[in-house]
């Protein structure tokens, strides 16, 4: 039950990588805020869309996961470095775990997250893929 | 810690402290773990219930664990503490710590006298704790995406690994000194020795991390007692002395920090701490620091200040941790060996240090200890609680 709300709260988010952008300093987050910490009250925050390309800062291969991501692993999950600046964590896919170095450059796709039993949702959204 | 912030405090004693066995206790209940617990710290203080004016419980997640919010009460009630003022502190793995020092500012300003700071988790009732122990890192953009709570720190460990050099044998090492203190204590869940051939040849949990890298799932609860510096002599020949008692937090998703091989938050508790107590790393005997993963006391080692950022692993590896080395890590055995039931964590390192400042930690005493340490963390170091005690 709970993804169905969660999930359609954040599509923008979790399916078009929008986050936000303070147009009083310049930073930009993901997942959005409403706040930007460094301005507070002062910042003035708008959406902006990250384009999806990054390069890897760091990554584990999952070989003990949670029920929901069972049927997956091992898997490869990255905390990336967006081009715009942001740092995203998510999934690596499309690649044997073994290739996966720090510093590779990825893209983002779109992909099903996890199913909620039988009689759940399905979430989508963003992973990301290695570049060639 | 006379003057904080412009306000006179109290100093602040420990008169008591307890701990039960950690471990898989299945014939222990929620309930009886921390009644236990608070019994023996009260019998240890010389005090009797009713002497007590507030209790502080640190618990990360009753509600998910054994389905029980509310515990304060449940707990004052079980206790035969009724009606004296309750309180739940939850900062995920840091709930002890925190409940510590709402304790110790309950004492120091004044507003209560005796006060009892303890920590209890029962996580054995459930057959999967994973989902419940990701809650301490951002649900909604961490573990919705598939990570584990293991996979966050195996992801420090890796930067650490590529920035430093750390090597596998020196996360491994970090295990190894572990149980080898541990070893010497009766309480812990794992009261043996481990070999890094072991910590190696473990199953993979989220490379680089391997099953002895890790804390494991614990039951077990803890306390201290609390009284104004100038009263403890009444309870006590050997009271235990706050010098100092802090907190920072720090962003709760680790891919929002500036450098995942530092936990900001710790370097912010340890530098108010030192300024608190007027001490420098230099001071500090034996510290009880937070390894809920290998790589975890490696950073805490350089955050703390004990050594320079990226030399953990080779400080380790050249026994500097050991019980007769340059600063004695977690002689407890450390949240790998004694176990790790999250919220009675930080009370426990608390007890370990006064064991060891009275010169009562039997086997794995540190000779000489005037002044000891402990670092409690919550999350990946959303929460970081340090305190500073001394003879």
């Amino acid at each position: 039950m709970k993804d169905i709300v969660r999930g359609w709260r954040h599509i923008q988010q979790r399916y078009n990588l929008i986050g936000s952008k303070c147009s009083q300093c310049g930073n930009v987050f993901f997942p959005s805020r409403v706040l930007c910490p460094e301005c507070r009250r002062k910042g003035k925050i708008e959406d902006f869309k990250f384009s999806g390309e990054g390069k890897i800062h760091t990554f584990s291969v999952i070989h003990t996961p949670t029920d929901e991501f069972k049927t997956l692993a091992p898997y490869v999950v990255a905390i990336i470095k967006l081009e715009e600046g942001a740092q995203i964590t998510s999934q690596i896919v499309d690649c044997d775990p073994d290739m996966v170095e720090i510093g590779d450059d990825v893209e983002m796709v779109f992909r099903k997250i996890k199913e909620e039993g039988e009689d759940g949702v399905i979430s989508y959204g963003y992973k990301f893929k290695l570049k060639n | 810690m006379r003057f904080y912030g412009g306000i006179h405090l109290r100093d602040v004693a420990i008169i008591g402290v307890s701990q039960t066995k950690f471990g898989e206790l299945w014939d222990v209940s929620f309930r009886d773990m921390i009644t236990e617990a608070g019994m023996k710290a009260i019998g240890d203080a010389n005090i009797e219930g009713d002497e007590l004016d507030a209790m502080y419980v640190g618990n990360m997640s009753a509600g998910l664990f054994v389905e029980q919010e509310h515990i304060a009460s449940l707990i004052a009630d079980h206790a035969g503490l009724t009606p004296i003022p309750c309180a739940r502190i939850e900062a995920a793995c840091a709930s002890g710590g925190l409940a510590l020092r709402n304790g110790v500012m309950a004492v120091a300003s004044g507003y209560h006298d005796i006060v009892i700071s303890a920590g209890v988790e029962k996580m054995t009732d459930v057959v999967d704790p994973t989902p419940a122990i990701a809650t301490a890192s951002d649900q909604e953009w961490e573990a919705q995406q598939g990570v584990t709570f293991p996979a966050l720190y195996a992801m420090m460990a890796r930067r650490h690994m590529y920035e430093y050099g750390t090597t596998r044998e020196q996360l491994a090492m970090m295990s190894v000194v572990n149980h080898k203190h541990g070893a010497k204590n009766p309480l812990a869940q794992y009261p043996r020795e481990i070999t890094v051939d072991q910590v190696l040849n473990s199953g993979i949990v989220a490379d680089p991390l391997r099953l002895l890298d890790c804390s494991p799932v614990s039951d077990g609860a803890a306390a201290v007692i609390l009284c104004p510096a100038e009263d403890a002599k009444k309870y006590t020949d050997t009271p235990i002395y706050v010098k100092a008692s802090t907190q920072a937090s720090g962003t709760i998703a680790l891919h929002d920090r500036h450098d995942i091989t530092t936990i900001d938050s710790t370097v912010h508790a340890a530098k108010k701490a030192y300024e608190m107590a007027g001490m420098t790393p230099k001071d500090i005997g034996g510290v009880e620091v937070h390894d809920c993963f290998s790589i975890n006391g490696i950073l805490a080692i350089e955050d703390l200040g004990f050594v320079k950022k990226g030399q953990g692993g080779p400080a380790i590896e050249d026994g500097i941790t050991e019980l007769d080395g340059r600063i004695p890590v977690n002689p407890s055995g450390g949240l790998k060996a004694r176990g790790h039931p999250l919220g009675a964590t930080g009370i426990a390192q608390a007890a370990e240090i006064v064991w060891q400042l009275r010169g009562d930690a039997g086997k794995r005493q540190i000779e000489g200890i005037e002044v000891g340490m402990t670092h409690n963390i919550g999350g990946t170091g959303g929460t970081a609680a340090v305190h500073i005690l001394s003879r």
